[in-house]
């Protein structure tokens, strides 16, 4: 499996508080979750996303609460994958666990920049920034989180 | 075999005589927690997959604490989701308006939470219990799903960092100084995927609650779990609630930590957390002059009743600050109780503060204490992100409950002893 789309980025420590604010916690509908994505900090995400594009943040992606509204709103924006330099520890269960693609990658998350056209390739972890004709290496899952992810999500796999 | 106090609790859960840092498990479940915002979305998920069954309507806990009394319409619905669902499976601890409190002070309060438990929730702060001597940690909706049709759930084995207690506390300072201390020391990705694992002499002149404030925010350094030894302390808060028998887990002596971090608690000073991270720690002396609009006292971090004895003790026959709003939150129904015996509750009236019902609210922004544009907001809750109270451009400075009641008074971030 392959994404292919344009880069939004965001600095180190992007908590589930910008991702979404708890305020509109009071719905599970990921569509309306959607529209408040990123509001604190980039009102017109929404907007601007287009399904395929490709997330990076630094240092503690998805710190704070464990709201899996918060993957929920990413990939409900089209987001196929975030790239970042490392993610707390809840974000990167509920990103697994809802199927939304995360790479660990410092590398890529310090040069690839904002509107770069970036490739990721899932299976062999490779993150190809095609606007800069450069390519990095993500950390590969465990096989146990592969399977998760194959499967379709933690319950599918359960089952 | 040399394994730290979460280890040895995940591994007695795993059916494992020994594990290591980086091993992926799967663990036995005490108690699975979910909350009016998290349990809906759970609920969406088991019933997706199908399941018909909760794998023991004893050991999960619904608690409707974030929104209630329901903040708005959306949120009635997700609370009756929730309540529909408790009913049909017969759910034991399913807590609702009238017996509901912050969930992180109500579960050990009942004694649902024990030493030496292994337990998820599906609410970051679920952290708090470690305070018992129990693996405790926050997940996300699906895992708790999962948690509630199975009572299991998947874990990597985390490496650990001592803390290492000396000395005893000062007046005015509480575990709230402890652990943004600490925060401040290790920055909030410090602790990332590890255990903090507390020790040491110190531990011993610490309360219950001191301790439950502590482990609450090691989600804050970006902690799986804080984690304290069991102590007459534990054992003394334990008696009368826990009405099981728990098992007392000990790091070995040849425990292995990535690091130590060592704290005399004497040297602590108040700390204040300046927006918008946790980590960015100033003691009270350093803070300068910075003027308030609202202060906040409450939340699973500090709404127990020690907090709001301390509270009490400096709004005692004061008034709040002209143009300053003072929101004082006990977190459980028997803590709201017991301040009205003590008299605390008529400090805080006629001091001029509101006093409500249990509920999370303002902490997260949710409603009961929203803030306008560019005010800012001495709070006793946990997080300081852009926005978390209110307008993106308000700010949020983590206290203690000492400094949070002298800031109410003064009008500006305040030392205790300037109105003592």
């Amino acid at each position: 499996m392959k994404a292919q789309g344009h880069v939004f980025k965001y600095g180190d420590n992007i908590d589930t508080d910008i991702i979404i604010p708890a305020r509109y916690l009071n719905t599970a509908d990921s569509k309306e979750l959607a529209a408040h994505c990123m509001e604190p900090v980039d009102e017109d995400f929404y907007k601007n996303a287009q399904a395929g594009d490709i997330m990076v943040g630094g240092l503690n992606f998805g710190c704070g609460s464990s709201r899996e509204h918060a993957p929920i709103a990413i990939k409900a924006c089209g987001i196929s994958c975030v790239i970042a330099k490392s993610f707390a520890r809840i974000f990167y269960r509920n990103a697994i666990n809802i199927g939304l693609a995360i790479m660990e990658c410092p590398e890529a998350a310090e040069e690839i920049e904002a509107g770069d056209e970036v490739s990721v390739d899932f299976e062999t972890g490779i993150i190809t920034d095609i606007t800069k004709h450069k390519q990095y290496k993500a950390m590969p899952f465990p096989a146990f989180i592969d399977n998760i992810i194959k499967q379709g999500g933690l319950l599918h796999a359960l089952k | 075999m040399s394994m730290t106090m979460t280890q040895k609790i995940l591994a007695a859960h795993a059916g494992l005589d020994e594990v290591k840092p980086g091993q992926l498990i799967e663990a036995k479940l005490d108690m699975v927690l979910g909350n009016d915002i998290t349990s809906p979305v759970a609920i969406n998920e088991f019933e997706k997959a199908g399941f018909e069954e909760v794998f023991d309507k004893s050991k999960i806990s619904l608690v409707m604490d974030h929104f209630t009394p329901n903040k708005d319409i959306k949120a009635a619905q997700q609370c009756k989701q929730t309540r529909t669902f408790a009913r049909k499976f017969d759910i034991d601890n399913f807590f609702d308006v009238g017996n509901v409190g912050i969930e992180h002070a109500l579960l050990p309060e009942l004694g649902l939470v024990a030493a030496g438990d292994c337990i998820i929730g599906a609410d970051s702060h679920t952290c708090t219990y470690g305070a018992l001597g129990a693996f405790s940690t926050g997940v996300g909706s699906t895992d708790m799903a999962a948690g509630m049709a199975t009572g299991k759930a998947w874990f990597k084995v985390p490496s650990a960092i001592k803390v290492e207690l000396t000395g005893t506390l000062q007046p005015y300072v509480s575990g709230k100084d402890v652990i943004l201390h600490l925060i401040g020391e290790i920055g909030v990705d410090g602790a990332l995927y590890q255990s903090l694992e507390f020790a040491g002499e110190g531990v011993k002149s610490l309360s219950m609650d001191d301790r439950l404030c502590i482990s609450n925010m090691a989600i804050e350094a970006g902690a799986k779990n804080g984690i304290f030894p069991v102590d007459e302390i534990t054992k003394n808060y334990m008696y009368g609630r826990v009405n099981r028998a728990y098992q007392i887990f000990e790091a070995d002596e040849d425990a292995v930590y990535e690091r130590t971090i060592s704290i005399d608690l004497s040297q602590l000073k108040p700390t204040v957390a300046f927006p918008h991270l946790p980590e960015n720690t100033k003691t009270i002396d350093e803070v300068g002059n910075v003027k308030i609009d609202q202060v906040v006292i409450g939340s699973c971090t500090n709404g127990r009743l020690e907090d709001m004895r301390t509270a009490a003790q400096i709004l005692k026959g004061k008034k709040v600050a002209r143009d300053v709003r003072c929101i004082v939150i006990p977190a459980t129904q028997s803590i709201y109780k017991e301040c009205i015996k003590q008299g605390y509750l008529d400090i805080f009236i006629d001091a001029g503060c509101a006093v409500s019902t249990p509920t999370c609210g303002p902490c997260l922004g949710g409603y009961m204490g929203i803030l306008a544009e560019h005010e800012r907001c001495v709070a006793t809750t946990n997080r300081n992100f852009i926005g978390r109270m209110g307008h993106n451009l308000s700010e949020v400075y983590l206290a203690n409950p000492a400094v949070a009641a002298a800031s109410a008074i003064t009008g500006r971030i305040s030392d205790p002893k300037e109105v003592m």
